[in-house]
């Protein structure tokens, strides 16, 4: 019951926002409830669609299949795919239940398995941009300062490589130099038995991981820096600034840095939760016990109940994102109106 | 400063004056001077940025590679030969210098390993052993050895039952030819050594060992003495499979052979059929080995064939004509990575350039119609184009290879997957395009003039956005492959059952081996790098060419 309160609260609060709200919050506030139809549609075709295809069932010696069909018809999987679509949402609405795990995790809940992985999801992305940001914004700074002389152009190529060379492989550099050759690191992250979470050790085990995703988002983040400052610097009100006998130091930490911060925060973020959705390979590489991992576990098994769940999840991160995206485009060039006639 | 204007006539002769226009269709009237195309002017500019230019020739030599490599190969993705697995690459120009050439380095090797290298090129003159071997005595005061290994001879001989046609065609290829493929069959090849091929133990085994008290045991001879005592029957047996590869020495130094012989029991280790001499099957007429007194056994008749020790170098020269060499080595199952590579590569090429091409098709008039309409039509297939861009593509990828793939095979259904939701990138390209250009004044001077929807969407708003969709397909193409190259590593699509191969499934092959053997894992990693950074040089050289404002943007 909570869940329909919340959302419905949350709906209701959406719509006044859209209704007294200025033209940018009303943009918003329409992109969020928007965000919610897609969701829901999505939910529906993939649903249709994996229910359209055979139950798989657990091929094991110490099963009975006899059983197993028994328990598959109490938990409704031989009804009609429209009662079983109403009760998924049934219960994903009234209760937040997501079903038992069939393949995987058998007969325990989805979701507090899910629950139980997202957190080395968002500690290893979460240690990775925040080692990013601050070198990022140095590089692209000193670029965006030096643009066109060589330190520069330097730069550039450096970013240009690293954002084209694949994550993983990144993450064989570091597994073979860093773990193999130097052995400073282990080959994958530790398990919960040796050492809690929030642990020394456990950042450490992290770190391969942590540098391997760290390079691309450094270097993108990087680029945006770079383009925002670059362009922000060739305004006039820098002249301005500078003609008012701010020393060029003032000019660009009060005005430029700020004007494109704007535009830079709004995509740090979008680029963290981009990144969670990315990173399936990188916890596939160094074994980390995370929702990727159990995502392409579900796949190979075919376990249904957490495909629609992990869709559910990855769908809701890359909306997430695509807002954020879209809203920062909206302060980039506000001469350009999405929506408008011809 | 003087009026430059004085210079003109102030009055024009009423008669000058024509109307342009009375009947004739003027909203689209050629230019009369000579003009630079736009595709030359784009050309003109693109050769200017060298990168970019560098990036295209990459991409071509990759392309050609994936493309002439197939042609001319004698191996592909099905060449599997197990005994050359794990072979580290080897350039036939750089033989001997210890650098891509097959070998490796092994150091503080036991006095084993060091007979077991020795006596593997005795026998043939294929000496795996290509280098000085540097002694060095360690703190127990033992020998240790280093020295470079060729892993093209590691593989050695191998002992096996081959059917009868097959060892009546090597037979002939040997005399025809006077390479020596078959070799004599040790005494110990019904042992399964720890760690050694059974093939290649030809030589008298040291199966002394040292007890607590500093006493020799020779097991050996323990079975000797009592050749009916069970327990020292096994002892010996234990003592040869466990053993370290060290040999009995003669007087000179060398390795003692241990060959069946005509004259001797076909296995001592077996008292019960001590009479039993390997007589059942010899062939009279067999190439002899230097050394050969007339008694070795070179094969031994049994049930399906007759088993045989093999050259495994020289059985690989005659099955494929080739002497194995693998200028980027082979991997677990023994494919040659280079062929593997071109195979991969080639259908990245495939995978990705068609991609584009359907997506640049769909893309193009979905977003023309969606941007030149708005309102409602917009606002309609935006929201479709939303929910097939919002569902994440692995799902997609899923549900098209759970549903699809058994009937269409995993390149079409990965092909669906591909283009159900990559057209949408470029459509909102040419969307963005429509909605900047279709307020512009030269849109509104058309209309006036009287063109029509279709006219003003594909004369005069679309070239417009043709430069950034055609940028937008360029630089989706490194997103497919990356894309293709992770399904594929992640196993979701699966391309080694239908035969074929991808970056993605070596990069997954490889990986268990990347501490051991990082050449299995370089070459994928190296190749998808150039080609990644190639394509997105080579797309932001176009961008640049083709909208020379954005120069710089965004890299």
């Amino acid at each position: 019951m909570t869940a329909i309160i919340v959302i419905s609260a949350l709906v209701v609060v959406l719509a006044l926002c859209a209704f007294f709200g200025g033209s940018r919050s009303k943009y918003v506030v329409k992109r969020i409830l928007l965000m919610f139809l897609t969701l829901f549609v999505i939910m529906t075709i993939c649903f249709i669609l994996i229910k359209l295809l055979p139950l798989p069932l657990v091929k094991s010696i110490n099963k009975d299949v006899e059983l197993q069909k028994a328990k598959y018809a109490q938990r409704g999987y031989y009804k009609p795919i429209m009662v079983q679509y109403f009760n998924f949402w049934k219960n994903v609405i009234t209760e937040w239940n997501w079903g038992m795990g069939e393949q995987l995790y058998t007969d325990r809940a989805v979701w507090p398995v899910m629950m139980q992985k997202l957190p080395y999801t968002i500690l290893v992305n979460l240690y990775s941009i925040l080692i990013a940001i601050p070198i990022g914004l140095a590089f692209g700074i000193y670029a965006a300062l030096k643009k066109n002389k060589w330190q520069d152009n330097v730069i550039s190529t450096t970013v240009m490589i690293f954002t084209s060379v694949p994550s993983y492989v990144y993450a064989f550099l570091v597994q073979l130099f860093l773990c193999v050759k130097l052995r400073w690191f282990d080959l994958t992250i530790k398990s919960l038995d040796e050492t809690p979470l929030f642990s020394w050790q456990m950042f450490v085990s992290m770190i391969p991981a942590v540098i391997s995703l760290g390079f691309g988002v450094t270097a993108r983040l990087t680029r945006y820096t770079r383009a925002e400052l670059s362009e922000v610097l060739t305004g006039d009100y820098m002249l301005l600034a500078r003609t008012k006998g701010l020393t060029k130091a003032q000019a660009i930490s009060r005005h430029a840095m700020r004007n494109s911060m704007v535009v830079i925060l709004p995509m740090i973020i979008g680029e963290f939760i981009g990144i969670i959705g990315g990173s399936l390979i990188i916890e596939r590489i160094f074994g980390i016990p995370g929702l990727g991992n159990v995502f392409v576990d579900a796949i190979s098994v075919k376990d249904y109940n957490f495909f629609m769940a992990e869709t559910f999840f990855y769908t809701v991160i890359g909306l997430a994102s695509g807002i954020l995206t879209d809203i920062s485009y909206g302060f980039i060039d506000p001469r350009i109106r999405m929506g408008s006639r011809k | 400063m003087e009026n430059r204007n004085s210079e003109y006539p102030q009055q024009i002769p009423a008669e000058k004056f024509k109307l342009v226009q009375q009947d004739r269709h003027l909203s689209d009237v050629k230019l009369e001077t000579k003009r630079i195309s736009y595709f030359g002017d784009v050309w003109r500019r693109f050769k200017r940025d060298r990168s970019a230019v560098v990036a295209s020739v990459l991409i071509l030599i990759l392309l050609l590679f994936s493309i002439v490599v197939p042609i001319f190969s004698y191996t592909d993705v099905s060449f599997r030969e197990e005994n050359y697995a794990f072979v580290l690459p080897k350039v036939s120009l750089f033989n001997g210098s210890g650098f891509w050439d097959g070998t490796k380095y092994l150091d503080s090797q036991y006095q084993g390993s060091y007979d077991y290298y020795r006596a593997l090129g005795l026998e043939s003159g294929m000496d795996p052993i290509v280098s000085e071997v540097k002694t060095d005595t360690d703190a127990d005061g033992e020998t240790r050895y280093a020295f470079r290994v060729d892993t093209y001879y590691e593989p050695g001989y191998e002992v096996k039952v081959l059917p009868a046609q097959e060892y009546e065609s090597l037979l002939a290829y040997q005399q025809e030819t006077g390479i020596q493929v078959f070799y004599p069959i040790p005494k110990t090849y019904n042992i399964n050594f720890n760690g050694f091929k059974k093939g290649n133990i030809w030589y008298k085994l040291d199966v002394t060992e040292v007890d607590q008290d500093g006493n020799l045991i020779d097991y050996e001879q323990n079975y000797r003495d009592n050749p009916l005592d069970q327990n020292a029957k096994k002892a010996y047996q234990t003592a040869l499979e466990n053993t370290s590869g060290k040999a009995v020495l003669d007087e000179d130094g060398n390795v003692i052979p241990n060959y069946l012989r005509t004259s001797e029991p076909i296995d001592d280790a077996l008292p019960e059929e001590k009479q039993r001499y390997p007589k059942d099957y010899y062939p009279e007429d067999a190439q002899r080995i230097a050394g050969d007194d007339g008694t070795y056994v070179y094969a031994l008749k049994v049930q399906g064939g007759y088993r045989v020790r093999i050259n495994i170098y020289n059985d690989y020269v005659k099955r494929y004509n080739h002497e194995p060499s693998f200028v980027f080595g082979t991997n677990v199952y023994g494919q040659d990575i280079f062929a593997c590579l071109a195979y991969g590569g080639r259908l990245s090429f495939i995978l990705a350039i068609s991609v584009s091409l359907i997506n640049f098709v769909i893309g193009a008039c979905y977003g023309s119609i969606e941007g030149y309409f708005g309102g409602a039509t917009d606002m309609i297939m935006e929201r479709i184009s939303d929910i097939l861009g919002y569902m994440p593509f692995i799902v997609v990828a899923t549900l098209f290879k759970l549903h699809l793939q058994e009937k269409v095979g995993p390149i079409w259904s990965l092909l669906f997957a591909f283009v159900l939701t990559g057209w949408i990138g470029i459509a909102a390209r040419v969307r963005m395009q429509f909605y900047r250009f279709k307020g512009h004044e030269y849109v509104l001077a058309a209309r006036t003039l009287g063109a029509s929807d279709r006219r003003l969407i594909f004369k005069h708003i679309f070239p417009n956005s043709l430069g950034t969709i055609i940028t937008g397909s360029i630089l989706a193409i490194p997103g497919v492959i990356f894309s293709e190259s992770m399904l594929s590593y992640l196993k979701i699509i699966d391309l080694e059952t239908s035969g074929l191969t991808s970056i993605g499934t070596m990069l997954s092959n490889g990986q268990p081996y990347l501490s051991t053997y990082p050449h299995i894992i370089l070459f994928p990693a190296l190749f998808i790098s150039i080609l990644e950074i190639s394509f997105n040089l080579f797309g932001n050289g176009l961008r640049d060419a083709f909208n020379p404002t954005l120069r710089g943007a965004e890299n």
